[in-house]
């Protein structure tokens, strides 16, 4: 009876067999994508530009997706070596439809303008704005992290804090739980007017507006989460002569864990939004100011290029948020993979 | 209905090791619990005395209130009427030096095997300057290999086993067991029968049992006492002589287990 110990934590056996060991496989696979990625350089590089534009970038983008090419080649033939690289193998069916879309998309584009411009600019014309414009985008960027960061983390702490109080005690939620009903489910953005006429700066609305984006959700899956914990390991702490100070710390917030994550998730997803509006409508600074900026100039590369960035941003947070989750969580079985 | 007199504790087969265990006295304990305005009368004038280091079976019909009875002595819960006392003081809230082993393991699943076993130590602050107690517990229980282990990963046999060491950590003078083999399969309950009546005997806690099974309650207890329907009452007590270790298919158990089928209102089917 000792021994029944999980074992799904280690990976199925690979199925064995002619070309089958993962080494041959990886080759394989990188190998084909970067094949694919040579043909795109190509197409790029020897296919003219229509003749009424003057693409500044073509040559370099041919460069760059040659040179992708090349990495793709070399990290194929290092998995051989080195199981790492072997994930190459997974990624090649996604890197090959990319090579593709961005092949159609240049084709259309930069070499038969088929597209109207300046709607549908090609992609060297993004790499254009991501070179030439990058002193501004890094300052955007920065900006956008320092505001977003400023608010998430005190929204996701504030709400944190009042969803365990209202759900540990009876008096904060008797007088906090009326104020959530009332004002969480309004927007954030609807106190958008009256957050730029009341706060000194732009900035600092800015960063209420996130940070109550961000606290409704983490507040109400908090409480959710602190309320619902099973009474038994409330038992079972106050038999073994637990303190109330050991019953909230110690067991009904490790216990709710899981429900906050939930809410931070649900933050962080408005809080991208709140933050894109606000910095559209008041700050003057930012990736949503830029995108508004943008667009005053009809510079519809700059917008490709500040929504690619953001789109990079947002994904990467919810994959740290995520990364963190998984950290805390280990304990939790059948996770949600991002 | 036989009410249960303080018998005298030469009288059974008690722990042979140095006794640690407290005596525990219920008075006259009733309880009823307010189900939407009404009334459900759960216990009925219990009396029970248990002497220092006695191994005691509640045995009753599922529903009868034999776990509503554990709740009080574990003081999670204050009757409605009576008194329930540990070496003559009245039991006044939960105390680590009683503690329940419940019929679902309850592991916290954030913890670890070792960071449940510790809980404890560490809810009383005891845990810097006791950490070998946990190590301990987990040999005695036989699970030093799975410290790391996550609950999740556990069987059933090996939950309730933390679930022991999670008690026996805190050196208990009473251990309260409320139908802690229940969920078990039949192979590793025999076993973990087994292994409680070594842990009783080493350890020398007092220990009260609940369980509907009547051939646990003969085979680790020294004393059993038949509950009735609800409301509760003692309706026998039958005393089991038998030596440690006993073996299951000693005729004297036999012939207890059909006495105790007849309090029941079950010998027709024996």
């Amino acid at each position: 009876m000792s021994s029944v110990v999980d074992e799904a934590a280690s990976e199925p056996k690979p199925v064995v067999g002619p070309f089958a060991s993962p080494a041959a496989r990886s080759l394989i696979g990188g190998l084909a994508a970067a094949a694919t990625w040579l043909a795109v350089a190509a197409l790029i590089a020897y296919w003219p530009d229509t003749p009424d534009s003057d693409w500044a970038y073509t040559d370099d983008f041919a460069a760059l997706t040659g040179a992708l090419a090349v990495a793709l080649a070399l990290a194929a033939f290092a998995g051989i070596w080195f199981a790492g690289l072997q994930r190459v193998r997974r990624l090649a069916p996604w890197l090959i439809a990319l090579a593709v879309f961005l092949a159609a998309w240049e084709a259309v584009t930069a070499k038969l303008g088929l597209l109207p411009l300046p709607f549908f600019p090609p992609p060297q014309a993004i790499l254009e704005v991501v070179v030439d414009d990058r002193t501004r985008l890094v300052a955007c960027v920065l900006a956008s992290f320092r505001l977003l960061a400023t608010g998430y983390f005190l929204g996701a702490t504030i709400g944190f804090v009042t969803g365990v109080a209202i759900g540990w005690s009876r008096i904060a939620n008797y007088w906090i739980h009326p104020i959530l009903r009332f004002i969480g489910p309004l927007p954030a953005t609807a106190w958008l007017p009256l957050a730029f006429f009341i706060f000194p700066s732009s900035f600092s609305a800015s960063i209420f507006l996130i940070a109550l984006a961000t606290g409704f959700p983490v507040t109400v899956l908090t409480w959710s989460g602190v309320a619902g914990v099973n009474s038994a390991y409330y038992d079972i702490a106050r038999t073994l002569g637990a303190s109330q100070r050991f019953l909230v710390l110690k067991v009904a917030i490790p216990a709710a864990m899981p429900h906050v994550f939930v809410g931070l998730f649900m933050g962080l997803g408005t809080s991208f939004a709140v933050l894109v509006v606000a910095e559209m409508l008041g700050v003057k600074a930012g990736l949503g100011w830029y995108l508004q900026w943008a667009q005053g100039w009809a510079a519809y590369a700059n917008m490709y290029a500040a929504l690619l960035i953001m789109a990079l941003l947002c994904s990467g947070l919810i994959t740290l948020l995520f990364r963190l989750r998984d950290r805390l969580l280990s304990w939790q079985k059948g996770l949600v993979r991002w | 209905m036989v009410v249960a007199a303080a018998p005298s504790e030469r009288a059974h087969p008690v722990n042979n090791s140095p006794v640690r265990g407290t005596t525990l006295t219920i008075r006259e304990v009733s309880h009823r619990f307010d189900l939407e305005g009404q009334p459900l009368p759960v216990l009925d004038r219990i009396n029970l005395r248990i002497g220092r280091g006695e191994f005691v079976a509640l045995l009753g019909p599922s529903g009868c209130g034999k776990s509503t009875l554990l709740r009080l002595v574990a003081g999670l819960d204050s009757p409605s009427a009576g008194g329930l006392f540990v070496e003559g003081k009245a039991i006044e809230g939960p105390d680590p030096s009683r503690i329940v082993v419940f019929q679902d393991p309850t592991l916290y699943p954030w913890r670890t095997v070792w960071g449940n076993v510790a809980l404890g130590l560490e809810a009383r602050g005891l845990l810097r300057t006791h950490r070998e107690r946990v190590e301990d517990a987990l040999r005695l229980v036989g699970l030093s290999g799975f410290a790391n282990a996550y609950p999740h990963q556990l069987s059933g046999g090996m939950s309730q086993r933390t679930a022991l060491a999670r008690a026996l950590v805190n050196d208990p003078k009473l251990l309260i067991l409320d139908e802690p083999l229940g969920q078990l399969d039949s192979l590793t309950r025999i076993t973990m029968q087994s292994e409680l009546v070594s842990l009783w005997q080493r350890a020398g806690f007092t220990a009260l049992l609940v369980t509907h099974d009547v051939e646990e309650a003969l085979f680790l207890a020294g004393r059993v006492i038949v509950l009735s329907e609800r409301p509760a009452q003692i309706r026998a007590e039958i005393v089991n002589a038998l030596p440690y270790p006993r073996h299951r298919g000693d005729p004297y158990l036999a012939e207890l287990r059909h006495e105790v089928f007849g309090h029941l209102g079950l010998d027709a089917t024996w």
